[in-house]
């Protein structure tokens, strides 16, 4: 019996060295199938992971408040009207447990500064922004009372802004240029770093938001959205219901009306991303699958062609005494060598690029056991089945006929 | 010994093919081929040769008839154990040689003495001698691509061979081989016959070679025209 296994293993082993080109066609389409699966679930994952701590890192107490419904199926969120600054006002003085409201109006505008230019989002707001966004000044100063009721030409600069327009001159005290008017610039954000979708968050401008509604959206109501947070210790659900009741009230929406506007905090932020970069790595998983499915089909492709010279090299050794089970033995050792060396081999892989691209792209590297086994054995499948099939049946022929066969 | 002979056919058939297409290679074949014997089988391409030879080797079945192999009735053995005869009594030269590709010589001769599960040291020995007999000394590591038609032949003979089986079937052994080589593997065939007892049956076309056997059998067209004996010298 062990003299039997070893045989079909000494047969199996001459086999693959026999047929180098076919052996390394075969664990070349497992290595490839195995390796796409387990390199997109894994970067998915990690991407998954990356999101949500950079959404913790936001902190607990943040909402946002935004016009329109929430998206999602069958809702809607054109034509809903924009909050207005007394919106602001009414919310501090009324929820107290609020500890800063501030409201957003921005655009993406061009910049000029010297004779460098730069893309940047521009955002009105007050100096609650620096408490909701969890910002720090680097140096200068935040806005002024009369700054911000004035509505003055000032502005406080990101990082990267201040990168890609002076360099590295302090920018402070000196004229920024936003669309067509003139801004001095009074202070600089420290920087934050790359935000959960990849955005640089410290690529943005800061004014005032009377500033910004005069000179920049030519609209001195309205402001598109506040952020607000929350006092230590304080839950959000209920304090979301105080927003949400004083919002219909102040926009005077009927008991049978929906609402018109929505209050997420944190944690739905995280869902509503993360549910995102899961339909991303179910499509990658996808693609990965259907590279998987072609891995197969190049081997079953090999396998197939080459099933007119095995199925007369089964007759062969059907003629001179080998028994039926022997011969699948030795096929079956073959196929199962070959494609668990692809499988290793496409695991390695899979872990070499892997952790050069988590590292490139600052995404944490998360080894999932579960997605490696799965592509493991399902190659492995692929292959002992494409590779054991043919020679499946051209054992049951009867010698003469195998010798026969073309 | 009994009296039974080592082979014996009665009212073998063999039909390729079904309906119109259908034809009838062997019409009834009765022969009687003690062991020891050395026979030879002549007749014209397409007389049925090989496809009695296949049938003696357990390659294929017969249409109708019975074989006996040492009072065995073959038809009642299942694959396994016609795979078995096979692998213990039988050696084969085939036609077209039937060598394994990208193998070398050694590795084809060697393969029966695998399936038979001799010991590493024993098969390596074994198949160098008797690639020894045929004349390849030196050939051993060539893969039948490297080597002339002749040469595969003898390749096809030392396997056959190796194994010292109780019947060797050749079916033109000597087919691709010039006649002097012709007449070392036929001296080789008579010392494997005379002492070591090995029947051989063996097909050829060419008179001189049929010469060193004790018993020549013509075939035509499906049937055995004539039989004749030789006393041994
Ligand atoms: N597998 C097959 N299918 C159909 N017909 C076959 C098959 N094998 C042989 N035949 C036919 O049977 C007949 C006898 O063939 P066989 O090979 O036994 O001839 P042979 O006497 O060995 O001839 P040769 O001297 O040319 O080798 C031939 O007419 C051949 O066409
Ligand atoms: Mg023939």
């Amino acid at each position: 019996m062990t003299q039997m296994l070893l045989n079909a293993l000494l047969l199996a082993l001459r086999a693959i060295r026999r047929n180098l080109m076919r052996s390394f066609l075969t664990v070349l389409g497992v290595v490839i199938g195995v390796a796409a699966v387990i390199t997109m679930v894994t970067l998915g994952n990690g991407a998954t992971r990356m999101v949500s701590d950079q959404i913790s890192s936001l902190g607990s107490n943040l909402l946002i408040l935004r016009p329109g419904q929430q998206l999602g199926p069958g809702r809607d969120s054109a034509g809903a009207q924009n909050f207005k600054l007394s919106d602001v006002d009414a919310i501090e003085s009324q929820i107290p447990s609020l500890r800063a409201v501030a409201p957003v109006v921005g655009s993406k505008v061009t910049l000029v500064a010297g004779n460098q230019n730069w893309q940047s989002q521009v955002n009105g707001t007050t100096n609650a922004y620096l408490t909701t966004g969890n910002w720090t000044l680097a140096a200068g100063r935040s806005f002024e009372d009369d700054e911000e009721s004035a509505g003055k030409a000032v502005c406080i600069l990101g990082n990267t802004v201040r990168k890609q327009l002076f360099g590295n001159v302090s920018p402070i005290g000196n004229e920024l240029r936003v669309k067509n008017f003139s801004c001095q610039v009074i202070g600089l954000l420290r920087a934050k770093g790359q935000g959960a979708m990849g955005q640089d968050q410290d690529d943005i401008v800061l004014m005032p938001v009377r500033t910004a509604q005069r000179r920049l959206i030519g609209n001195v109501t309205d402001v598109s959205m506040l952020m607000l947070s929350l006092r230590d210790g304080v839950s959000a659900d209920p304090v979301m219901e105080q927003i949400r009741r004083l919002m219909r009230e102040r926009r005077k929406l009927a008991e049978h009306m929906d609402d018109d506007f929505h209050v997420m905090d944190t944690k739905q932020i995280a869902e509503t991303l993360s549910g995102t970069i899961r339909t991303m790595t179910g499509l990658l998983g996808a693609v990965a699958a259907v590279s998987l499915l072609v891995g197969g089909i190049g081997i079953m492709n090999i396998m197939l062609v080459s099933v007119t010279e095995r199925t007369r090299e089964i007759g062969i050794r059907l003629a001179i005494g080998a028994l039926e089970h022997e011969v699948l033995l030795q096929f079956l050792i073959e196929a199962v060598v070959l494609s668990a060396l692809g499988g290793l081999i496409g695991i390695a892989l899979s872990l070499v690029v892997c952790l050069a691209l988590t590292a490139l792209m600052h995404m944490p590297f998360l080894f999932n056991p579960g997605i490696n086994l799965l592509a493991f054995f399902f190659s492995a499948l692929i292959g002992i089945v494409f590779g054991y099939m043919p020679a499946r049946r051209a054992a049951g022929l009867d010698p003469i006929v195998a010798l026969r066969f073309e | 010994m009994s009296d039974s002979p080592l082979i014996r056919l009665r009212g073998i058939t063999k039909t390729y093919g079904n309906g119109v297409a259908a034809f009838q290679a062997l019409k009834g074949i009765d022969l009687d081929i003690p062991a020891g014997q050395f026979v030879a089988i002549m007749g014209p391409s397409g007389s049925g040769k090989s496809t009695a030879l296949n049938l003696l080797g357990c390659l294929d079945g017969p249409s109708s008839g019975s074989y006996r192999f040492r009072d065995i009735g073959v038809d009642t053995l299942d694959r396994q154990q016609r795979a078995l005869l096979r692998r213990h009594c039988l050696g084969f030269v085939f036609q077209g040689f039937n060598l394994l590709a990208r193998t070398s010589a050694q590795e084809n001769v060697e393969l029966p003495l695998l399936y038979r599960g001799a010991e590493t040291a024993q098969r390596h020995a074994a198949a160098r001698e008797a690639l020894a007999h045929v004349g390849l000394t030196g050939w051993e590591h060539h893969t039948p691509a490297e080597l002339s038609g002749g040469q595969q032949q003898r390749v096809a003979i030392a396997r056959a061979i190796v194994t010292r089986p109780l019947l060797l079937l050749a079916d033109e052994p000597t087919g691709n081989l010039d006649s002097q080589r012709g007449h070392e593997i036929m001296e080789l065939l008579v010392t494997l016959n005379r002492q070591q007892g090995i029947t051989i049956v063996m097909v050829t076309h060419e008179p001189e070679m049929a010469d060193y056997a004790d018993r020549i059998i013509r075939f035509s067209d499906g049937l055995v025209a004539s039989d004749h004996e030789k006393e041994r010298a």
